[in-house]
């Protein structure tokens, strides 16, 4: 094993691994954010209760986002050294403004949300919410900005060896930066409003707390709705661009090895890399796949055969993990739609609210997913066309990486069971007695 | 050249200010398993730091940040070749972190012993290590001109590397042991004092003696030489150091807290000044030493960033004052009852 290849597992698994935790951070501190709005603004106390339920899940996960972020900022400079000198000009700029920008807002005030319920008026309280969500946001822009540099490199120039900022605007108008926020954005409030339906449905089904969940259940259901076809739309737009700007990105989504026009969209096959084509294919509809990636059934699409060897990205993960991303994101649309229509009857509706309890992992699997494509279709490249992945790493031993692996590897393996086991007990606790929330804020 | 100097001492600055801000929680958390008598005792400590820890650590993220933008070869050079001491202070915050929000949440002995010795390793390795790395760097760490590390990680432990995480740690229980006497009152806040002073008395030989032996094992000392109004700095410093015992005994904590800043700021400046123009020095050869000017960003990421830092860097100091100041008063019973607490 070459401590390329381990650093590689360890960045995926401790991105990964912080992806888990960031999407709910986003998407939950918004709708806190409005629940605790409406309490300052009507006084009602169960929005307040919900406030404070959802508040409690969202700590734990809070936590846990921060400290397996807090490893990713230094990893560039342990794993990638290579890359860092190279792209650090760029790259590293983007990470200092996230930290002095976001961050700082982030944890200051999650720190005065938490222990500010006496020392702050309602309103004022309800306005740190608001601050915490805007600044977890804003964190993420900054962040993809710098992803979005990797994955299509604009505003640099080559010099000394290295890449110079050229123009902080292109840099931070970036394509595939800005689609990356609306994409990922939106995608966490979708996950964001998955998870409080499903909750909801858990203790709606139990019949217990009724006037909580029944309120939290509609606020997800309405933010999951827009947010599903939010999704749909941006991610298609995403689509047509990585048509464009990475041609062996979108070959490798499709596992489409013949440069033709009027390409075909496979629903299903076995893609074999080796011999450069695929074992199985099934349902391929003519024209189809032009259109997705360039908006005209006739458009020619490359193959992986007229992409040179040493620049295809590995095809299985890509190809899967686009096909589960869009497949769940088509059914987290029908889903919404049907709850839509049932929105006044939940409680008839055991089934449904079955299906919406057990819905919780699937966005979290559609966006790590997601992330497969986006980054493993980005290889061999570090930075697309400027940087490959194996020239990026540090000069550190084996023994080094493997170490270090192994203590994530272990250490978050842990740090996921305590979590789960705390949300879950949270979960399962239910809200406060309407007394003790109100003898406690 | 003079972007390059001016973003020298921010990079010098933003360390400092991680040390004297994440430096008292780093304090509090190395003593609470010997100073927390009771469940009560304990749980004051954690909620003395309980709305500012986060925020505090965050300085170490910016700190992180601006080495990559500023310096990216400093930030690609000092991390790879500090790999193992840096995983251990990353995965001892990761512990503090979460066991800080995780202890309060099952109300059985064994789960908060686990998370108490948790708080103990998260706070006390990153203050000893980060003590341990800073003596190394004043010393030169053994690495070439393409980066490549020739020496071994239990050499960090050094005579002089381990003056320096002592020196460390005793400052941060000071700073620590101050900032709980702010925050509590009675027999916690006599206990605290006590602490604090105590400490005192083996902080200041242990200071004593690491400048003398800066003088041995580092150039440090000649900046100071060259530029004798330097030793201004160290003056202050040993002023902010003697002072904070003087406040202690008078029982004006929060001036004493204040001191125990201001010595953190100072001890890390005395380095700082020592180390200009090299950020990260090599010890093999002089012609490695990463300076300022060889292995800075290119003036406009320079210029971008600096003006990034003048707006916002300010914005962040004022929200932060405002935080402590929401805070300031000592934890009551009636905090510790709060839904919230940890
Ligand atoms: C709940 C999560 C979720 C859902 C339902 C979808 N996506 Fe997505 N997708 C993500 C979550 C996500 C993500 C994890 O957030 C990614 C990774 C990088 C990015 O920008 O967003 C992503 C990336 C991503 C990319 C790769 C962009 C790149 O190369 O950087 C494409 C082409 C799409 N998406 C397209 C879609 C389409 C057509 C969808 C149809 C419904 C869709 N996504 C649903
Ligand atoms: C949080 C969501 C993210 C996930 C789940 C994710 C996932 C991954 C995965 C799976 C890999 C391994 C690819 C391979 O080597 O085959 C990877 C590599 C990498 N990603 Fe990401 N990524 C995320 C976001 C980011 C962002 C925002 C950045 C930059 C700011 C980034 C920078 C990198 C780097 C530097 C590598 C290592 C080099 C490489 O393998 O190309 N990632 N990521
Ligand atoms: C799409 C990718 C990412 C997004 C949207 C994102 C967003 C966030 C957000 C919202 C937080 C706040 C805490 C939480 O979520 O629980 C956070 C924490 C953090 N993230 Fe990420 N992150 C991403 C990937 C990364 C990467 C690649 C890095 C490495 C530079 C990173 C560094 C950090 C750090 C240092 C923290 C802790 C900040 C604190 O103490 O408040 N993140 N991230």
């Amino acid at each position: 094993m070459d401590p390329v290849f381990l650093s590689r597992l360890q960045f995926a698994a401790a991105t990964m691994f912080h992806f888990l935790f960031v999407p709910l951070t986003l998407g939950l501190s918004v709708l806190i954010a409005y629940m605790e709005t409406k309490y300052a603004r009507t006084g009602d106390k169960t929005y307040l209760r919900m406030t404070k339920f959802w508040g409690k899940l969202f700590l734990i996960n809070f936590a846990l986002g921060v400290v397996t972020g807090i490893t990713l900022e230094f990893q560039f400079g342990t794993n990638w050294s290579r890359y860092s000198a190279y792209v650090g000009d760029i790259f590293g700029s983007l990470l200092a403004i996230e930290a002095s920008v976001a961050f700082f807002l982030e944890s200051t005030f999650i720190g005065i949300w938490i222990f500010g319920w006496k020392k702050l008026s309602a309103k004022a309280h309800a306005g740190v919410m608001w601050l915490v969500a805007l600044a977890g946001n804003l964190s993420a822009v900054w962040i993809l900005m710098a992803n979005g540099f990797m994955q299509h490199p604009v505003g640099y120039v080559i010099k000394d060896g290295r890449a110079e900022l050229e123009s902080f605007i292109a840099l931070i108008t970036n394509k595939h930066g800005l689609l990356e926020i609306i994409h990922v954005v939106p995608a966490s409030l979708l996950l964001a409003s998955f998870f409080v339906m499903g909750v909801s449905a858990w203790h709606l089904l139990k019949k217990q707390h009724l006037p909580i969940f029944e309120r939290s259940f509609r606020i997800g259901l309405v933010v999951g709705l827009v947010m599903a076809i939010v999704v749909g739309i941006t991610g298609d737009m995403h689509g047509v661009n990585v048509s464009k700007t990475q041609p062996a990105k979108l070959a490798a989504m499709e596992s489409h090895w013949e440069t033709q026009t009027r390409a075909p969209l496979v629903l299903f096959a076995i893609p074999d890399q080796e011999n450069e084509k695929n074992l199985i294919e099934i349902g391929a509809i003519p024209g189809i796949l032009s259109f997705l990636g360039f908006h005209d059934f006739n458009a020619k699409v490359t193959g992986l055969r007229d992409i040179p060897k040493d620049e295809r990205p590995p095809v299985l993960p890509t190809f899967v993990g686009f096909r589960t991303m869009v497949g769940l994101g088509t059914l987290f649309i029908l889903l919404t739609i049907y709850g839509w229509f049932k929105r006044n009857h939940l409680t008839e509706n055991p089934t449904y609210l079955k299906i919406m309890m057990f819905a919780i992992p699937l966005p979290y699997i559609a966006m790590e997913m997601g992330w497969i494509v986006s980054e493993v279709g980005r290889q061999p490249w570090i930075v697309y066309g400027l940087m490959r992945t194996a020239e990026a790493a540090s000069p550190i031993s084996t023994t080094q990486v493997f170490t270090s692996l192994m203590g994530f590897i272990l250490v978050y393996g842990l740090l996921g069971a305590v979590g789960f086991y705390l949300m879950a007990k949270t979960v399962k606790q239910g809200p406060d007695a309407a007394n003790q929330s109100e003898k406690r804020s | 050249m003079e972007l390059q100097a001016i973003w020298f001492f921010l990079w010098g600055l933003l360390w400092a200010v991680f040390f004297m801000t994440d430096g008292f929680d780093f304090g509090i958390g190395t003593i609470y398993p010997f100073a927390g008598k009771t469940d009560t005792d304990k749980r004051m400590m954690l909620n003395a730091m309980g709305p500012l820890w986060d925020g505090n650590e965050v300085w170490l993220i910016t700190a992180g940040g601006v080495t990559f933008a500023a310096f990216p070869l400093v930030y690609a050079t000092m991390f790879s070749t500090l790999y193992t001491p840096l995983m251990l202070i990353l995965f001892a915050l990761i512990f503090r972190g979460v066991a800080i929000h995780f202890r309060g949440k099952i109300d059985t002995p064994t789960w908060k012993r686990v998370w108490d010795f948790l708080i103990f390793i998260g706070s006390f390795v990153p203050a000893l290590l980060f003590g341990v790395a800073f003596a190394n760097i004043f010393q030169g760490i053994p690495f070439d001109g393409q980066g490549f590390y020739h020496g071994n990680t239990l050499k960090l432990l050094n005579p002089y590397g381990l003056l320096g995480g002592v020196l460390f740690v005793l400052l941060f229980i000071v700073h620590g042991a101050n900032w709980m006497a702010v925050k509590s009152t009675g027999e916690l806040q006599a206990r605290m004092a006590a602490i604090s002073q105590k400490t005192w008395v083996a902080l200041v030989p242990v200071a004593v003696v690491f400048l003398l032996a800066s003088y041995f094992a580092t150039d440090l000392w000649a900046n100071y030489f060259k530029y004798p109004v330097l030793f201004i700095v160290t003056l202050v410093n040993v002023a902010a150091l003697l002072s904070i015992r003087y406040f202690v005994v008078n029982q004006t904590y929060f001036k004493a807290w204040f001191a125990s800043a201001a010595t953190i700021v100072l001890c890390t400046f005395f380095g700082i000044i020592g180390l200009f123009p090299a950020l990260f020095p090599s010890s093999l050869h002089p012609d490695w030493h990463l300076t300022a000017f060889n292995a800075s960003s290119s003036p406009l990421t320079l210029k971008i960033m600096l003006g990034v830092v003048i707006i916002f860097i300010p914005i962040v100091i004022g929200y932060q004052i405002w935080a402590y100041h929401l805070f300031k008063d000592p934890v009551t019973e009636d905090d510790l009852d709060m839904d919230e607490a940890y």
